[in-house]
């Protein structure tokens, strides 16, 4: 069993926070929520109303049967001299509470019954995009427009998680932010094709009131229809491993304009990052690009300080491999090492991205190897790798 | 077995040749029901601290943001034993400790049917849960995929998935063993008399609960088994990319987990059916209406297994089925509801500390049963799944349901185990410092799930700070009340005022009529049943 360092300490330290956090942010507006939001798709505001009608009815039901309950609770009481009445049955009351709950709960299915039919039914979209869950990030895919990218925890909400003092509440939408999040247009009916890569995970964001898992070897679709432009957050929702509850979902919804924009965007930077692999990379220029890739890709397991955790994952500082032959080295990030946790990221990062995260891990944490790596280095290596 | 063994003319005469012997031994290789009831509550009990334990160190890590206390790994560990813990090492053994001392002087017994396997079925259990706990300090640590051990991730973990699964079936085979002792003996070793309509309702709970035992378990120890062969012979059950399916654990692994779930209920319903009628001073109502309603229950637990799974990607036809069936489960449990309801319904009652469990549990348990309609409706099951509104669902029948029948159990029966009263100004104080945290710790998780926060993380999102606090404030209040319970429990086992044959004025059945505490062989000879003392 490995504990954070310096647990105690730091979670007594946090006390007196958390503690006031509780007390004043009763004027914040999402602290002390309730209830389901009710959401911007026509889903999400059936499925409320149905939430709220079944509640109601079970608020109704609670009422009536302890009332019932207490009044008997209060005025049935020895104490008072109440004497035991002797009755213990009553075909009556037993057919009647039979059949009172059949009616009220077919009352309850039918709105269901229509909902979920109307949820199930994913065909004619306008758009598809593809969703594929990594331990511990997402990937997305427009297949229409061939736009690809992953998304992961933001930067500033990573560096936030160990410290104390509050840095959570600083660090803006803490664990609910992303690098690259989804941007979807309103008004258009998404179908959402749901994969994963390694473990199952899940799905959700509340505000469009669907949930369904992304398991390996399988899609799953499920469809939306965003009518109120803005920024939508969610989580994983299943279980995933270590940094399950890190993975955050954040979608935006724009008009149609602006999201045909973004496209045009995002196919540019797909080219120009093309491009970029052929020019020669100098020194600062990889170190800064390669810690903002170690940072989404990597820190997740070894960490921000490249020090790994102990007895499950091996640090990055002082490593033999980031130290040692940089083919091998290579080799491991393209290719990961089966049988554990390291996955392969040949296909998740491009050439840049890798010289980049080569020459800062070969560079930072104290390992000063010195090697600068290049872009086309990463594409011999691929190559070779391929035969 | 035949009910009358020995021939003796006195009891007292009979106590001399048939007292336990002496020391420890007397313990390990005792083939008593009551000494092994006993020893299975007192595992059950320390169970339940080792499972609190982590439920405290799970509730410290929420109580702020950020993580101080567990690295995600290690609270994913947490989190997964305490579920393994708390259901196969606390609440069914306690169950199975109830079944062993109360079956035989329910009905008129002198013992359990199989008395060496009902030895065998509980000496398995610490050494399951020693394989189990002591995955903690293998290098990679202990399971940390839940207490489902969903396949793929499950396969992920180091050295503890072999421990994992064969604890798994060690507790399985105790369990199966315990229920066919269970049945043989409620079937066989009725006092005359005592017609299966007569029998108390614990007996009827727990008859009807071990036939879900027997049907469900070895489901489990199938799927376990495939998970076992997944990763150490090749085998693709759950492996995608060998032609598996990951979804096919899920459906296996709940068509043994939903009458799991009743498992760990309908003896509680049981044990509240003996509570209520004896501080009301006033018969059951509807006997056999709630005998039919806990068959009803049993049979539907087989058929409602994936509403536990309604986002894995069902057909349409699929989730209108477990929507539907599920929803049914309302009926007879709403029976049941009602039914205690009525009992109360012009009693005379009197609110000792068994009876305000007992009354705590249908308040909340109805609760946990309100939430679980609400859960049952598909398109909202949407929102619901994976969040916290599940926790909250399933401690409110799990915590304030089962653990408070056993808890009222213990009070209820104590003075006849003991012989002694337990202190009922402590015994009070107990039950409302349990009742009011059990629900600052679980109410609060209602909001937390429906405001969007998913289960089994160990960090959260500002947002939802406040209710985290409220939480963990209450979770900490109620793991400390539970040490009352065990000095309060101790003080009772040590001394205390001298309980009646009959410990309260209201309770009816044959284990009344026996002395307290019951010497080591009861009912030798087996008693008259007649309709005026069977069942109260």
């Amino acid at each position: 069993m490995n504990m954070c360092p310096g647990a105690l300490r730091k979670w007594a330290l946090g006390l007196p926070l958390a503690l006031s956090l509780a007390s004043l942010s009763g004027s914040a507006s999402a602290a002390w929520e309730l209830n389901l939001p009710v959401g911007v798709t026509p889903l999400s505001t059936i499925v409320y109303d149905l939430h709220m009608l079944i509640l109601w009815i079970c608020v109704l039901i609670g009422v009536v049967v302890f009332g019932v309950m207490f009044y008997s609770i209060v005025y049935h009481r020895k104490s008072r001299g109440h004497e035991a009445a002797h009755f213990h049955h009553s075909a009556f009351a037993e057919i009647a509470w039979t059949v009172i709950p059949c009616i009220i709960l077919i009352g309850m299915a039918i709105p269901s019954t229509t909902t979920l039919i109307e949820m199930e039914d994913t065909s004619d979209p306008d758009m598809t995009l593809k969703v594929t869950g990594y331990q511990w990030k997402w990937r997305y895919d427009y297949l229409e427009d061939g736009v690809t990218f992953y998304s992961n925890l933001a930067p500033e909400s990573r560096r936030a998680i160990y410290e104390v003092g509050g840095p959570q509440e600083r660090a803006e939408k803490y664990l609910l932010e992303v690098d690259n999040p989804v941007v979807l247009p309103t008004d258009k009916k998404v179908r959402i094709l749901l994969t994963a890569d390694d473990v199952i995970h899940a799905w959700w964001v509340p505000e469009l009131g669907q949930k369904k898992d992304a398991i390996p070897g399988f899609v799953n679709e499920i469809w939306t229809r965003i009518e109120k432009p803005g920024t939508y957050r969610g989580q994983c929702a299943e279980l995933c491993g270590k940094d399950h509850g890190f993975m955050p979902i954040v979608v935006i919804a724009k008009p149609e304009e602006e999201y045909r924009a973004w496209v045009e965007e995002q196919k540019q930077a797909q080219a120009e990052a093309q491009t970029a692999a052929l020019r020669e990379w100098t020194r600062p220029e990889l170190m800064a690009k390669g810690e903002a890739v170690y940072a989404s890709a990597c820190a997740g397991c070894h960490q921000l300080d490249g020090g790994g955790v102990p007895h499950h994952i091996a640090g990055i500082a002082g490593s033999d491999v980031a130290t040692g032959d940089l083919d091998q080295h290579l080799k491991v990030v393209l290719e990961g090492r089966a049988g554990t946790t390291m996955r392969a990221f040949g296909t998740e990062l491009d050439d840049v991205e890798l010289a980049a995260l080569m020459t800062y891990q070969r560079n930072a944490f104290g390992n000063a190897t010195g090697d600068l790596v290049q872009p086309a280095t990463v594409a011999v290596a691929r190559l070779n790798l391929g035969d | 077995m035949s009910a009358v063994t020995t021939h003796h003319d006195d009891h007292a005469h009979e106590d001399h040749h048939h007292g336990p012997p002496p020391g420890l031994m007397r313990w390990v290789l005792t083939t008593n029901h009551k000494d092994i009831g006993t020893l299975y509550l007192l595992f059950a009990l320390t169970m339940l601290f080792i499972g609190g334990f982590l439920a405290m160190g799970i509730r410290a890590e929420l109580f702020q943001p950020g993580l101080q206390l567990l690295n995600p790994d290690l609270f994913n560990q947490f989190t997964a034993m305490h579920g393994l813990i708390m259901v196969f090492g606390a609440i069914m053994p306690a169950f199975v400790g109830f079944a062993n001392w109360q079956v035989p002087i329910m009905i008129g017994a002198p013992d359990m049917a199989l008395p060496r396997m009902n030895n065998w079925s509980f000496w398995i259990l610490p050494f399951a849960g020693i394989l189990l706990i002591s995955t903690f300090f293998m290098p990679g640590g202990a399971p940390a995929a839940g207490w489902t051990m969903y396949p793929p991730l499950v396969l992920q973990g180091g050295m503890n998935v072999p421990f994992l699964i064969f604890a798994v079936h060690l507790l399985g085979m105790s369990s199966i063993m315990g229920a066919i002792n269970i049945i043989v003996t409620i079937l066989n070793m009725r006092a005359p008399g005592m017609t299966l309509l007569r029998m108390p309702l614990f007996v009827w709970t727990w008859l009807i609960t071990a036939f879900l035992l027997i049907a469900a378990m070895p489901v489990l120890a199938g799927a376990v088994t495939m998970l076992l062969t997944d990763r150490f012979f090749g085998t693709s059950f759950f492996n995608a990319a060998g032609g598996g399916d990951p979804v096919m654990f899920q459906h296996i692994f709940w068509f043994f987990g939903h009458p799991e779930v009743y498992i760990m209920i309908l003896p509680a319903f049981g044990i509240v059916s003996q509570i209520l009628p004896a501080f009301c001073r006033k018969p059951l109502f509807g006997y056999e209406s709630m005998v039919y309603a806990t068959a009803s229950i049993a049979f539907l637990s087989f058929i409602v297994w994936a509403h536990h799974m309604f986002t894995v990607g069902m057909p349409l036809a699929g989730e209108l089925f477990f929507m539907y069936t599920t929803m049914l489960i309302a009926v007879p449990t709403g029976v049941k509801v009602f039914n205690w309801v009525a009992t109360m319904w012009r009693g005379s009652m009197t609110f000792e500390t068994p009876m305000l469990y007992a009354i705590a549990f249908v308040v909340l348990f109805t609760i946990g049963g309100f939430s679980g309609l609400m859960l049952a409706i598909t398109p909202a099951d949407f929102q619901y799944h994976d969040t916290y509104f599940v926790v909250a669902h399933f401690h409110y029948v799990l915590v304030t349901g089962a653990l408070f029948a056993i808890v009222g159990g213990v009070y209820f029966w104590l003075p006849k185990w003991t012989g002694h009263m337990y202190d009922e100004r402590l015994g009070k104080w107990h039950f409302w410092l349990s009742f009011i945290s059990v629900n600052v710790l679980f109410f609060p998780q209602h909001f937390l799930g429906l405001a969007g926060m998913p289960r089994r993380i160990p960090d959260y999102s500002v947002q939802f700070v406040d209710w985290n606090v409220v939480s963990s404030i209450g979770g900490f209040v109620f793991g400390l009340s539970q040490l009352l319970f065990v000095y309060i429990i101790f003080r009772t086992i040590r001394g205390g005022a001298k309980a009646p044959d009959r410990a309260w004025e209201g309770a009816r059945g044959l284990e009344w009529t026996l002395p307290s505490p019951p010497p080591y062989h009861t009912f030798v000879e087996p008693p008259k049943v007649t309709e005026a003392d069977a069942h109260s």
